[in-house]
C-alpha cells in the first residue's frame, strides 16, 4: 500500500486550495482514498493559506499532516519556513523559486528539492502569474507521482464544469510546463 | 451514485435533503456557515423551505414548530450557537418530537475560537437544557460518516420521537473527502399520527410542554425513560480498530480518533499491541464495546479535543477509573500524531 501526504502552502489568493482540490479529484477518480483538509479562518485573508491532501490505498487517519509529508509545496517564503521541516526522509520540497529561496540547512539531508520559477514560467506562457499554481502542481506530480499523469485531465473536466471548460487548455498547458520543468531539473 | 468530492458542511446539507428533510432553520456561524449557505440554494429546488432566522433561539423554536407539524427538520450551528439552542432542544425533547441538530464544534467556552474542538461533549451528551432527558448523539469521524449519520439521525429521531444531535467539528465541516449518498430508510418507523396538520374532520391533536401536576409530570418522565431504555438496547454503535490482540486501547471519537488511528500505525510498527474503541454513538455510550474488551485491556487511553469530558463515561463503562488515562488538546488545537505516540509510550512503558 502507498500513502502520499502533501502540504500545499502559500498566500491566500495564490491558488493553494484549488491546486490541492484538482489533485484530490484526480486521485478520487482513480479510486483512491482522499482527504483535502484546509486551514480556515482569518488567516485566509492575505495571510498564509494551506491545504493538506492525503491520497492512499487504504483508510486515511489524521487528515492533518504534522510529520513525514511526502511532499511540501511552498508558494512563498513564510510557507517554506513553516513547513520545510515536515518533509519525510527522502521526500520532496517543491518551491516557487520566484518567491522563496531555501536557506542553507533548511531542508533535511536527502530531501529532493525542486526550485521551480513558477511565476516566470506562467508569465512567459500566459502573460501573467495566475497559473503559477498549476505550474507548481505539474512539478509536484512529476516529483512524487501521487497520481497517473493522465488522471489530471479527468480532474480538470470535473473541476472546470460547464462555462468554466474554456479554462482547461491553459491549465493543462501550465501543468505540463511545470511537469517538464521538474523533469529537466531532475536530470 | 458515483463518489463526489465534497466539503463536510455541504455534504451534510445534501445528506439531509436525501433523507427527506425539507425544512431548515438556522443562523450562520463559522465553521459551519456552508451548511445554511448550501441549503439556502438547494432546499428551494426540491420544494423545501430555508429560513435564516433572526437568532439561534428563534431558529430552534421554528424547528420545534416544524417538528410538531410532522416535518423532517434540521438546524445546524457551531458551539456557541448550539449553546443558545439548548432551551429549545429541551422543549423538543419534552414534547417527544423528532428533530436533527448538527453541531460543527469549535473551541470554547463562550465565543472561544473558530478552530475545531470537542468540548461540547458534556453539553450534547449530558444535556445542556433543564430536566431529565437525553439526546441521541452521533459522532462522525469522516465526511462520509457525517453524511451517513445525518441520514440515520432523521430515522432515529422519527423512530423514537427524540432530538438527535450529530456532533462533528469544524475540521469535518471544512474538509473535503469523497462521498456517496445511499439513503435507505429504516424499517419500522412509525407514522406521525400525532402531527399537528389541521384538525379538519379528524381527531384533535395536542402537543404540549407544561405538565403541571407532579404525578403526571413524573409519569411523563417515566415514559421518556422507557424510550431511552429501548435506545440504549438498540442504538449503541462503535468501531473496534485493531482490538483483537490489543492490551492497550485508545478511546477517541471524531477528528481526534483520526489522529489516533495514524498514531496507532506508528506504535504498531514498533510492536505495541494497541488498538482503539471508537464510539460512533456518544449517547448511548457504547457499553457493549467495553464489556467485550475489558478483560484483555490494561489501560484505556482517552484522547479528545477537550480537557477530558468523556473520561467519566469511559471510567463508568470499564468499571475501573484507575484504568483510564487522558491526553487532550483544547481551545481549537488538534493533537499531533507525535504527541499521541509520546503519550501512549509514556503509559505503556516498554510493554509490548
Amino acid at each position: 500500500m502507498s500513502t502520499f501526504s502533501i502540504i500545499f502552502a502559500g498566500f491566500g489568493g495564490q491558488g493553494t486550495q484549488s491546486m490541492g482540490k484538482i489533485l484530490a479529484y484526480a486521485a478520487m477518480l482513480e479510486g483512491k482514498e482522499v482527504s483535502w483538509c484546509p486551514s480556515y479562518g482569518p488567516e485566509m485573508r492575505g495571510g498564509t493559506s494551506n491545504v493538506h491532501v492525503i491520497i492512499s490505498d487504504e483508510g486515511i487517519g489524521s487528515p492533518v499532516i504534522t510529520k513525514d509529508a511526502t511532499c511540501v509545496v511552498a508558494l512563498n517564503k513564510p510557507s517554506l519556513d513553516k513547513f520545510a521541516h515536515t518533509v519525510a526522509d527522502g521526500g520532496a520540497l517543491v518551491i516557487n523559486s520566484d518567491l522563496a529561496e531555501l536557506e542553507e540547512g533548511q531542508a533535511k539531508a536527502g530531501t529532493r528539492v525542486f526550485n521551480i520559477p513558477a511565476n516566470k514560467i506562467a508569465t512567459d506562457a500566459f502573460g501573467g502569474s495566475k497559473l503559477a499554481n498549476l505550474v507548481m502542481l505539474g512539478a509536484v506530480v512529476y516529483a512524487t507521482s501521487p497520481i497517473k499523469v493522465e488522471s489530471i485531465d479527468d480532474a480538470f473536466t470535473h473541476v472546470f464544469e460547464g462555462g468554466k471548460a474554456k479554462f482547461i487548455p491553459d491549465n493543462k498547458k501550465a501543468f505540463e510546463l511545470g511537469f517538464n520543468c521538474a523533469k529537466e531539473l531532475d536530470k | 451514485m458515483a463518489k463526489v468530492l465534497m466539503k463536510g458542511n455541504e455534504a451534510v446539507g445534501k445528506a439531509a435533503i436525501e433523507a427527506g428533510c425539507r425544512y431548515f432553520f438556522g443562523y450562520p456561524i463559522t465553521p459551519q456557515s456552508e451548511v445554511p449557505e448550501y441549503l439556502s440554494s438547494e432546499l428551494p429546488k426540491v420544494g423545501g423551505t430555508f429560513v435564516q432566522a433572526e437568532s439561534e433561539v428563534a431558529a430552534i423554536n421554528m424547528v420545534y414548530g416544524a417538528a410538531a407539524a410532522g416535518a423532517r427538520v434540521l438546524t445546524s450551528s457551531s458551539s456557541p450557537g448550539v449553546a443558545l439552542k439548548q432551551e429549545g432542544i429541551g422543549y423538543i425533547s419534552n414534547a417527544s418530537l423528532p428533530a436533527v441538530i448538527i453541531n460543527m464544534m469549535r473551541g470554547g467556552p463562550g465565543l472561544g475560537t473558530i478552530q475545531p474542538g470537542q468540548a461540547d461533549y458534556n453539553m450534547a451528551v449530558k444535556g445542556g437544557s433543564n430536566g431529565d432527558y437525553h439526546n441521541v448523539v452521533l459522532a462522525p469521524a469522516s465526511v462520509q460518516e457525517a453524511v451517513d449519520m445525518v441520514m440515520e439521525a432523521f430515522d432515529i429521531a422519527d423512530m423514537y420521537g427524540t432530538p438527535v444531535i450529530v456532533l462533528a467539528d469544524g475540521l469535518i465541516g471544512q474538509m473535503m473527502e469523497p462521498v456517496e449518498f445511499n439513503y435507505v430508510r429504516r424499517e419500522g418507523i412509525p407514522e406521525k399520527t400525532w402531527a399537528l396538520t389541521g384538525k379538519g374532520k379528524g381527531e384533535r391533536h395536542n402537543i404540549k410542554n407544561l405538565v403541571i401536576d407532579p404525578d403526571d409530570c413524573e409519569a411523563w418522565n417515566h415514559e421518556h425513560f422507557e424510550v431511552y431504555e429501548r435506545i440504549l438496547a438498540n442504538e449503541e454503535a462503535w468501531e473496534d480498530y485493531l482490538m483483537e490482540d490489543a492490551e492497550y486501547a485508545f478511546v477517541s471519537y471524531g477528528t481526534a480518533s483520526r489522529v489516533v488511528r495514524t498514531a496507532i500505525g506508528y506504535l504498531r510498527a514498533e510492536g505495541y499491541k494497541v488498538g482503539m474503541i471508537r464510539p460512533k454513538t456518544l449517547w448511548p455510550f457504547p457499553q457493549k464495546a467495553f464489556d467485550k474488551w475489558n478483560g484483555q485491556v490494561k489501560k484505556y487511553l482517552d484522547v479528545e479535543m477537550s480537557m477530558g469530558q468523556m473520561v467519566p463515561d469511559v471510567a463508568y463503562a470499564c468499571n475501573d477509573k484507575n484504568k483510564v488515562v487522558f491526553h487532550g488538546r483544547t481551545g481549537g488545537n488538534v493533537p499531533t500524531v507525535d504527541e499521541v505516540v509520546a503519550f501512549a509510550k509514556e503509559i505503556m512503558g516498554g510493554d509490548k
